[in-house]
């Protein structure tokens, strides 16, 4: 059934998915909503990984190289997560604010 | 005419664009709390373009890693920096144009490539149970990275619970 | 399709049955094989959803019947015994209750969000009953990863608490979405794990696997069985999933809403519903998987010869342990927040860690040195 749907259309998918991600994350000023950017990159990434795992080997069963790889981003993007919430938490309680302006300037 | 292509890629219009949209939403709601909503179901939309690749257990994993867990955690992390107002105002910082501008560039530039390239396909898959066959490589071929995953997760555990501390 | 098979297994056979007669309609119509195939499996799905759909509620209205009933004769007081005989029409009467009560959206409430709550708690319940297997062959459908499934579309719920107390515009509302959000998180790890021993014992993840796994000695070879693991995963699961589903003796955020407020305070009539509806199902939902993964589902003496007898067996060890579920409510009391999450994090999660890496050494060492008995006797 795969083979109905060109490799083309899951890259652009996956690209779009990647640019709107950058998006939020350079553009948004809550630093949870720049998160919630890098988050959509990861799983854009992750979508190219799992396509170019079922288009590209020779063997899919036997070489799950694509999976195993995603499945780490996955891990890896929770790690990520938390540690960087825990973060923005921390700064939250000592700025008392998440905005990425305000908070540009250490302790002088 | 074969119907099965046809339905396949309705299909993934479908989900494609309902992938985008709830993406583009996330990335645009004033409300971060609706924002943090909206990524929930763009991780629904990436769940489902890994079924149509035959990559179920990745599926499920997405579900309950991205939405169980993750999602989780980013709703409980805006519950605790909420500000004493909610305020409303715009939630786009100054350097949107720019962004934007290098953005579309980017996507026009990949969009360009991605037609262009000569991609070889490889014969198709036997659908099979490939499930027990990714549990057997991951621990003989990828042990090393499984083992070195766990170290790290168990770094990232202790590290935020030790920053989020009072 | 003889009278034995249709005597023996008359819901399968009839599936059959209503499958080849559509075929068979469409194709002498002149529609070619390719429609005719899509358009039988749509028409199979659509019965087989509307035939769950007619099933959950159902089912949820005499439980809660037989809650109360069974809760007030624990109570040494008789239950609701007016509406019908024995109070049976009582679901009924209150279906209309709520059906027909005033819906209040308090001012201030986040619109959408408040709105959708209820149906972000129900959708994963129901969802997961697509894959439970209620007799031999008598599954909606046969995942096979049936059993991560059912796990990730639990921890989906997490996010419709969440939205029920941030979008009620109340602060007890939102203390209490986050402590059962917390309770909910917590709980997972003991659950999985806990589902991780009959996994390893049957060495699949699909249900019809591990139901199958169970027929040794006449039918009798549950999970259950094998001590010391067997019991204690299954004690471990119990626990873990009421939990998991807010019951007694977990239900602090529903009992907050005696006291002060829980999560589903600012919620009246049908949206209210839908969270009881959403309870009431999960209590299910876990007896059905406990009843499926430690004791057998459909397995049993003589199901292979009578295929008919799996569904009474499934539904008769399901509705036994529902019972010891209301059980818990009519007799124990309510635990705190923090001797909660002490009991799940401190004593839960070692002890199914310890039973999975216990079952992981010693499955290969019995495996073997049954093996290496077989080979000496034969």
């Amino acid at each position: 059934m795969t083979l109905h749907i060109p490799l083309v259309y899951y890259l652009i998918v996956a690209a779009a998915l990647f640019c709107i991600g950058l998006f939020g994350a350079l553009a948004r000023k809550n630093a949870i909503a720049v998160l919630m950017g890098i988050e959509l990159m990861l799983n854009a990434v992750n979508i190219n990984l799992v396509a170019f795992w079922r288009y590209g080997s020779p063997n899919p069963v036997s070489n799950q190289a694509g999976i195993v790889f995603a499945l780490f981003v996955i891990t890896l993007a929770a790690a990520e997560a938390a540690v960087g919430l825990a973060l923005v938490i921390a700064v939250y309680r000592s700025r008392d604010t998440v905005n990425v302006e305000e908070i540009d300037l250490l302790k002088w | 005419m074969d119907i099965t292509g046809i339905v396949a890629q309705l299909v993934f219009g479908l989900v494609a664009v309902l992938t985008l949209v709830a993406g583009f939403l996330t990335v645009t709601f004033r409300n971060v709390f609706h924002a943090g909503l909206a990524l929930v179901g763009t991780f629904f939309g990436v769940a489902a373009i890994y079924l149509m690749l035959e990559a179920e257990f990745l599926a499920v994993v997405q579900v309950l890693i991205y939405i169980g867990a993750i999602a989780v955690l980013i709703l409980f992390a805006i519950m605790l920096t909420r500000g004493l107002m909610q305020s409303e105002t715009s939630n786009i910082n100054k350097q949107w144009a720019w962004a934007a501008l290098a953005i579309a560039t980017l996507f026009l530039g990949m969009f360009l490539i991605i037609l262009q390239v000569p991609w070889v396909h490889s014969g198709g898959a036997v659908y099979l149970d490939i499930t027990p066959f990714l549990g057997t490589q991951l621990l003989t071929t990828y042990l090393l990275p499984f083992e070195v995953v766990s170290v790290l997760l168990l770094a990232a555990l202790v590290g935020a619970f030790i920053i989020a501390r009072e | 399709m003889d009278i034995w098979s249709f005597i023996t297994n008359p819901l399968v056979s009839l599936s059959q049955l209503i499958n080849n007669l559509i075929t068979s309609i469409l194709m002498s119509l002149g529609i070619p094989a390719d429609i005719t195939r899509i358009v039988v499996f749509l028409i199979t799905g659509i019965i087989t959803i509307t035939i769950l759909l007619l099933l959950a509620p159902g089912m949820m209205m005499y439980m809660t019947w037989l809650e109360r009933k069974l809760v007030a004769r624990m109570q040494d007081r008789l239950g609701p015994n007016r509406v019908g005989p024995f109070g049976l029409l009582q679901p009924i009467a209150d279906m209309i209750k709520f059906l027909t009560k005033e819906d209040i959206v308090p001012e201030g409430v986040d619109g959408p969000v408040h709105l959708l709550a209820p149906i972000v708690v129900v959708i994963p319940v129901i969802l997961s009953f697509a894959v439970i297997q209620f007799g031999v062959g008598l599954g909606a459908v046969d995942l096979n990863l049936a059993l991560l499934y059912l796990v990730a579309l639990g921890s989906v719920a997490t996010i419709g608490v969440f939205m029920a107390g941030f979008g009620s515009h109340n602060k007890f509302a939102m203390i209490g979405g986050m402590r059962a959000a917390a309770q909910i998180i917590s709980y997972e790890i003991p659950q999985v794990l806990a589902l991780s021993i009959p996994v390893l014992l049957a060495g699949s993840i699909s249900l019809t696997g591990i139901v199958q796994a169970q027929s040794g000695l006449f039918g009798l070879g549950w999970f259950f069985f094998y001590i010391p693991i067997g019991p204690i995963a299954f004690l471990a699961y119990l626990i873990a999933a009421t939990a998991e589903v807010n019951r007694v003796p977990f239900d602090l955020p529903e009992a907050e809403s005696e006291l002060v407020a829980g999560y589903h305070t600012e919620y009246s009539g049908m949206k209210f519903g839908l969270f009881y509806l959403a309870e009431f199902l999960n209590t299910f939902l876990i007896s059905a998987i406990a009843a499926t993964v430690f004791f057998g589902g459909w397995q049993g003496p003589l199901v292979a010869q009578i295929p008919i007898l799996g569904v009474v067996y499934f539904f008769g060890k399901t509705i036994l342990l529902i019972t010891v579920q209301l059980w818990f409510r009519g007799t124990l009391p309510r635990i705190r927040v923090d001797q909660l999450m002490n009991f799940g994090w401190k004593r839960l999660v070692p002890l199914t860690l310890g039973l999975v890496l216990f079952t992981a050494i010693t499955l290969p060492i019995y495996r073997f040195v049954m093996l290496a008995l077989k080979g000496l006797g034969g």
